[in-house]
């Protein structure tokens, strides 16, 4: 059979509905088969060695402790994140300068740059000698809560500024036109009219912001000095693999899958609830503060706030970068000469990994993307579908690898690097899911219901007319897949003994800071060419994927 | 009392110039339309008066005060925008009370004036109501009454009634111009539609391509349009073009295509202009068979419509000229299509241009 007459078939076999249901049902299967469940059984399966390390105050302590500590940073920097993102967006959108546009695509950098990258980016600036701290005496900013702190914030903020440009670019400005003319000062007309419209964007950017926070785990490590949380426990107990350390594993990993669910389902449910105070107003202090002198001092704020805290110390990085260019490293890393053999194919492997990652979440996604956004499978069921595909988005990466990795030590057959590719579909699933299930939500019915009232088959017309209206969004979703797979860092540390790009580099970084010992010296220009090389990608990545997801008509 | 005044106005947006060189005065308590076709600047200066827009030149006086660099919550006006713009996350009496609460008008007074308009509005009974559970017709009520309450005296509407079914859109305007009397405001209201802005207007101002082509009461745009494309905009008319051929001192002669020559009292051209003569359709006449009448054209019947009170008649002149004649439907005759009929009208009924330079067509197309 020919190219088109195999779409033939399948055009045609689209018209009955028990294909259809055929294929949604399998779409629905791998969803909870391989994505799912597995996380759960894993720690079902190992529940009784719990009770061994509930039997252990003192491991039960230190547990504890790293789970506040996780939701404590979680929510501090969710919440500063929004508080300084929310007028950096207003800026870039509002701002009506043509250099704002640069800033807008200044903000992305952080947001693509591996985490483990990252991590090391922030520590050279904050803590090394060549850093910031060359101005003052010593290190600025050691290693702990505060450097967690401020690398969460790097990373989570872009997230926050992302969705809220969106939000406010798509947001109808009537409204806020329609205060102004009724009396109310710019300051008031936001308050009271603008930031409410706009809470859903709110709350969603605050959430992402949270699931970033709560689950990474490779540049937290690098920073996270003698702090623990949760991620950084696990990593820490399966290191040192002391008594009982599996069962403190799965309570660690237990209680943040559970705490981090409830939480997501608290702010879905919760959040269309919540009130913002529009009733009140002080119209004397509000006019002041819609004065042209505040709103540029709080632009000023912000670009000082997105330069000094997530932009210079994100790219830092670079510094060692050019320095290892000019003193032989590169020439070193081009031969693959001692540890650089080691980088290349864990680069080879982190981008083919991420490569089957999105091509087979590209292919079981897009029908669950239709179901949610369709309401195929009913809509209650539909909705709940909705809300457990973000389960991974929010479960910490190194939870879930744990548990996937004890899931799967029971299938003896399965090799390490299919385990490794089934724990990257799993972290990244959502991405794609989410990205395509909003933009055949916003896409009008009418358009599909044309294709079909002029003769096309249900398969037809979502090749010939959804898919091409919605290629941007797919695009972007398949991008953001891509780029979280060769971030990864957490999840592949537990399941696996191979090394991908990022937990080369964390290694590297412990062997320069002598946390662990290794045969080959590593020093700080091979580190830093190390990231400047995934820099580089990324923002090959980055630049075409504005490209094509800045086209017009995108959905 | 709010009068408001425009002088040499001028907006830009990128390369299209939405707004030309405007000067306009809308008098104390009137009731003014701004008419013209989608993309003329019409919103735009609206938008301008309202203060949502700078002008990139001119000024703009409230009440004689010069109000360019006055933010559009200081300038003490009402706008009611074209799809209502009803803060979706307040009820009815939120909405409405806005205005007055971000005044600090005080409790007490922003809800007196909530309730009069409310009820002004007869929507009292639906104050706890979100836009979201209300009909079309009821957030323009709301719309206006939120206006109002915050205690305008220069009421703003963006094509108000555009939204709305056109039995309800028929019922409101006269109710919005009811409103904007009893209540002494002055009001500009934007739209497109010419049969509204004539059925309401005290004064009406026609835009094309951002500029003004002419002020006026309903009345005299339509019996002495001053442009060509007034004559077409407002009401309906037929060209017919041709070129002055003599000047007499009562009249003058127009030759038509096809040699046909019609008398009109206009004598503002000159011999040899090249013209186009503007009819109503209600003014021409049709007469079965070749007639000897005032300014007779000969020609075949192509269509006959009966569209309820009137009908319509199309026909082909002899000199490949197509005039529409508009009838009352049971005082007229009828004809049948293909008959062959004179038209004729008098001379005092005619309006003449001077024929465009860009040509007809382009100089009466709405875009």
């Amino acid at each position: 059979m020919g190219k088109s007459s195999i779409m033939k078939f399948f055009d045609s076999a689209s018209s009955k509905s028990s294909a259809r249901y055929a294929l949604y049902l399998s779409s629905i299967t791998f969803f909870f088969a391989v994505i799912l469940i597995p996380p759960i059984l894993g720690i079902v399966l190992k529940w009784n060695t719990m009770a061994e390390t509930l039997g252990n105050p003192s491991l039960i302590s230190r547990a504890t402790a790293a789970i506040y500590a996780s939701f404590a940073v979680a929510i501090f920097v969710s919440i500063v994140d929004v508080v300084a993102g929310l007028p950096a967006a207003w800026l870039i959108t509002r701002g009506g300068l043509r250099w704002l546009r640069g800033l807008d695509t200044l903000v992305d950098i952080p947001f693509i740059i591996p985490t483990a990258t990252l991590g090391y980016s922030l520590l050279l600036f904050w803590n090394s000698p060549e850093g910031i701290s060359s101005l003052f005496e010593g290190s600025l900013v050691s290693p702990g809560w505060l450097l967690v702190i401020l690398l969460h914030f790097a990373f989570s903020y872009p997230v926050v500024v992302r969705v809220m440009v969106g939000a406010i670019l798509d947001y109808k400005r009537e409204y806020e036109e329609a205060a102004r003319t009724l009396g109310a000062p710019p300051f008031t007309a936001d308050r009271t009219v603008t930031l409410p419209i706009l809470k859903p964007s709110l709350i969603a950017s605050f959430t992402l912001a949270f699931a970033r926070s709560i689950s990474e785990t490779g540049a937290t490590l690098m920073v996270a000095g003698a702090f623990e949380n949760g991620p950084i426990l696990i990593n820490n107990l399966r290191t040192a693999q002391e008594v009982g350390y599996e069962g403190a594993l799965v309570f660690v990993s237990f209680i943040l899958i559970v705490i981090s669910s409830l939480i997501f389902v608290i702010i879905r449910l919760l959040g269309p609830r919540l009130k913002m105070p529009v009733k009140k107003v002080w119209p004397v202090a509000e006019r002041k503060l819609s004065d042209l002198r505040v709103s540029r001092l709080r632009n000023g704020f912000s670009l000082i706030v997105f330069f000094l805290l997530v932009l210079i110390p994100s790219l830092f990085v670079a510094v060692p970068a050019v320095y290892a260019v000019m003193n032989g490293t590169l020439n070193k890393a081009l031969a693959g000469v001692g540890s650089w053999h080691g980088y290349w194919q864990s680069l080879i492997l982190s981008y083919s990994v991420g490569a089957i990652a999105t091509v087979i979440n590209t292919i079981v996604g897009l029908p669950m993307a239709v179901l949610i956004a369709r309401r195929r499978v009913g809509k209650t069921f539909s909705s709940l579908l909705d809300v457990l595909v973000n389960i991974p988005l929010i479960v910490p990466s190194i939870a879930l690898g744990v548990s996937l990795s004890i899931f799967w030590e029971n299938f003896a057959a399965m090799p390490e690097i299919g385990l490794l590719v089934l724990v990257h579909l799993s972290i990244t699933y959502p991405y794609l899911v989410r990205s395509m299930a909003a933009a055949i939500e916003r896409l009008n019915v009418r358009f599909e219901e044309a294709g079909r009232t002029s003769g096309g088959r249900p398969l037809t017309v979502f090749r010939t007319i959804t898919l091409p209206l919605t290629k941007y969004s797919l695009f972007a979703g398949a991008i953001m897949v891509f780029t979280r797979s060769v971030s990864e860092t957490g999840a592949t540390l537990a399941v696996t003994k191979l090394e991908t790009a990022p937990v080369l580099l964390v290694k590297w970084v412990n062997i320069l800071r002598d946390i662990v010992e290794s045969p080959i010296p590593i020093t700080s220009s091979d580190v830093g060419l190390g990231c400047g090389i995934l820099i580089v990608f990324s923002f090959i990545i980055l630049m075409v994927s504005r490209t094509f997801t800045q086209r017009k008509g995108r959905y | 009392m709010p009068e408001v005044r425009l002088e040499n106005i001028s907006k830009k947006y990128g390369k299209i110039i939405a707004v030309d060189n405007v000067s306009l005065q809308i008098r104390d308590k009137e009731y003014f339309c701004l008419l013209g076709p989608s993309g003329c600047g019409k919103t735009t200066l609206l938008r301008l008066i309202a203060g949502l827009v700078e002008p990139d030149k001119g000024e703009i006086y409230i009440e004689n005060r010069l109000v360019n660099s006055v933010p559009p919550e200081d300038r003490g006006i009402g706008y009611v925008f074209q799809d209502y713009a009803l803060f979706p996350h307040m009820n009815v009496w939120e909405n409405v009370t806005y205005g007055p609460r971000v005044k600090a008008l005080g409790s007490e007074e922003s809800e007196k004036l909530g309730r009069e308009m409310l009820e002004m509005v007869r929507l009292f009974e639906r104050l706890d109501a979100f836009p979201s559970e209300l009909s079309g017709g009821m957030m323009q009520r709301v719309a206006l009454a939120r206006a109002l309450a915050a205690g305008a005296r220069l009421l703003l509407l963006d094509e108000p009634l555009g939204a709305l079914d056109a039995k309800i859109r028929n019922e409101l305007r006269y109710e919005l111009r009811k409103f904007v009397n009893d209540l002494e405001l002055t009001g500009i209201h934007v739209t497109h539609d010419q049969a509204e802005a004539m059925a309401i207007s005290d004064r009406i101002a026609v835009m094309r391509k951002g500029k003004i082509l002419q002020v006026g009461t309903p009345k005299e745009l339509y019996m002495s349009p001053q442009h060509v494309f007034v004559a077409h905009f407002i009401g309906e008319s037929n060209f017919l073009e041709g070129y002055v051929s003599k000047i007499t001192e009562e009249e003058s002669i127009i030759e038509l295509r096809g040699g046909f020559f019609v008398r009109v009292s206009d004598r503002t051209n000159k011999e040899g202009d090249k013209v186009v003569i503007a009819i109503r359709p209600e003014v021409l006449r049709v007469e079965k068979g070749k007639k000897r009448r005032d300014n007779p054209v000969f020609g075949n019947v192509e269509e006959f419509r009966f569209e309820g009170t009137n009908v319509r008649c199309q026909i082909r002149l002899e000199n490949g000229d197509s005039v529409v004649i508009v009838r009352p439907a049971l005082t007229t005759d009828w004809f049948n299509v293909r008959s062959k009929v004179t038209v004729s009208f008098p001379p005092e009924k005619s309006f003449v241009f001077p024929y465009p330079k860009r040509g007809l067509k382009a100089e009466l197309a709405l875009e």
